[in-house]
């Protein structure tokens, strides 16, 4: 079996699992509690606490664990949106290909009142600095764009928005799901004022994340209850998962130098391959994405088909086409970069881990090359295209 | 839990009468790319029976599925039967669809009764 959708969920790390169990076994006192087990689960959370903060370089009591990064998004914005309303200003910029967590809750703030500008994120799937500057107005609260992007893994330039949003004196978010554990995040030195990130998308476990903070910008309680997390985040704390973020986030920190090297070493590989396949197009920028990220789209097949002949080859990957949706719709990140709705059905993710080999990108080369020919061989779609009638697209 | 029942796999990995029948006398093509499904259906029919039926798809799992047994359902059958062909029979004989995906099996209806209507035309013959 070939794991190629790492952008979806990763396989826990050994080590995060063996910090997990431990932590279950031994401290599984309630860190609110004053007596000996209670107060070693404290120790262990405060702990995870500073590992976590110094991997993005930023001051423990700036971290607040979360449920993952759909709360955190939430979080981070809702308490934007709190503040800017106090002084007035309902003005939020973001872009068109953000995660739901972050869209979602932008709609739901335009139904409140607030203003809300989805900055273009064009052909190769980046937003420009210059566009964050253009779109700020004095009623701006809050810039939020992600730091990778989770289907094409295209990189927005963080540190140049996080640059402008100072000089305007705007808070910056950025959902930084895909990127923490895989890229080098510093809050510091790109401007970072709050971040969102999920634990099992770095070899942690699920229903694990933080949101960082940084010092004196109140943030607003999803969740109302007890003192938890300095009052920020009610509910007894998910020790063992936030031991186990813990001990995944040093190991993939550890790591992102190699891991990085290797893993898009075999992505360009896996790219060059599959753009050997007539009629296709890489999603997003080549040289500005992910290490492990690898996006196409195929004219004339569909894309819920190829990931189901996929998945009996034994290769487990994802797709932006409406079926696998549930809705009628592919994609809003492929429609954001220009791609139409017929060739954006037809689209594959794979997202490689450090565990994939050469051989495997080699025969997953293999394998979509065959199961595209395949679906191309009776679809009407790309018989009418080879008759001439109709124009490709790609 | 699978997503699609065993049926359903089995037409979708192994479809039947998937191609092109050269000499169709009626042709039914319905659906768009933009929605992502689209099929095509080839008839020859003599004698008022659906000698031969062959389709073409571009679609989901559950579309192929679809268009492979709504084919298995019409072919040797007397028109008028195919005429009564419904996407709930094709459906049940798939041993069901998702709620979400029952469309593509009103696709397959659709598919037919395009064909159904381009082989009238054609030759002027009425379905009883």
């Amino acid at each position: 079996m070939i794991y190629a959708d790492n952008a979806a969920t990763t396989k826990m790390s050994e080590a995060a699992i063996d910090t997990m169990v431990k932590t279950m076994n031994e401290t599984f006192g309630n860190p609110s509690s004053l007596y000996e087990v209670g107060q070693k689960a404290k120790e262990v959370l405060e702990q995870a606490r500073a590992d976590v903060a110094a991997v993005i370089g930023a001051d423990p009591r700036e971290i607040t664990f979360t449920s993952g990064g759909s709360e955190a998004d939430n979080q981070a914005i809702r308490s934007a949106a709190a503040l800017g309303a106090k002084k007035g200003k309902k003005h939020i910029i973001s872009s068109a290909f953000e995660h739901h967590a972050v869209l979602h809750t932008l709609e739901r703030l335009r139904q409140e009142g607030f203003e809300i500008t989805l900055l273009d994120v064009h052909e190769n799937g980046i937003v420009l600095p210059e566009q964050v500057e253009e779109a700020i107005t004095d009623n701006t609260c809050l810039v939020t764009i992600m730091t990778a992007n989770n289907e094409i893994g295209t990189i927005q330039p963080v540190r140049e928005i996080g640059e402008i949003c100072r000089k305007h004196g705007v808070l910056f978010h950025t959902d930084a799901v895909q990127a923490v554990g895989h890229i080098p995040i510093d809050v510091k030195k790109d401007n970072i004022d709050m971040l969102s990130a999920s634990a099992h998308k770095f070899h942690g476990p699920k229903g694990v994340g933080f949101l960082f903070a940084k010092k004196g910008i109140r943030l607003t309680n999803l969740i109302e209850g007890g003192a938890q997390e300095n009052g920020k985040r009610a509910g007894t704390e998910n020790v063992p998962g936030i031991a186990a973020m813990a001990t995944a986030i040093r190991e993939a920190d550890s790591r992102m130098e190699a891991y990085a090297a290797e893993v898009s070493r075999k992505r360009d590989r896996l790219i060059r391959g599959l753009r050997e396949i007539p009629h296709c197009a890489l999603n997003g920028d080549e040289r500005c994405r992910l290490p492990g990220n690898v996006n196409f789209c195929f004219e004339g097949i569909e894309g819920e088909s190829l990931l189901l002949l996929l998945d009996d080859k034994g290769i487990q990957a994802s797709s932006g086409s409406a079926c696998t949706s549930g809705s009628l719709d592919p994609s809003h990140v492929l429609l954001a970069i220009g791609r139409v709705h017929d060739v954006a059905h037809g689209s594959l993710r794979l997202s490689l881990g450090e565990d994939i080999t050469d051989e495997d990108v080699e025969y997953m080369i293999g394998a979509v090359k065959e199961v595209v020919e395949y679906l191309r061989s009776f679809s009407p779609v790309w018989r009418d295209l080879m008759a001439g009638k109709g124009e490709f697209i790609l | 839990m699978a997503l699609y029942s065993e049926k359903v796999m089995d037409h979708f990995r192994n479809p039947r009468n998937v191609g092109v029948i050269e000499d169709a006398n009626g042709i039914g093509q319905v659906g768009n790319a933009k929605c992502g499904d689209i099929m095509k259906m080839y008839l020859k029919i003599e004698d008022d029976i659906v000698k031969d039926v062959k389709f073409e798809t571009f679609g989901c799992g559950s579309a192929i599925a679809s268009s492979s047994m709504a084919t298995e359902l019409i072919k040797g059958k007397p028109v008028a039967d195919a005429m009564k062909l419904t996407n709930k029979a094709v459906a049940e004989a798939l041993d069901g669809l998702p709620a979400y995906k029952m469309h593509c099996s009103v696709l397959a209806e659709e598919a037919i009764q395009s064909a159904l209507e381009d082989y009238q035309k054609r030759t002027g013959n009425k379905i009883e």
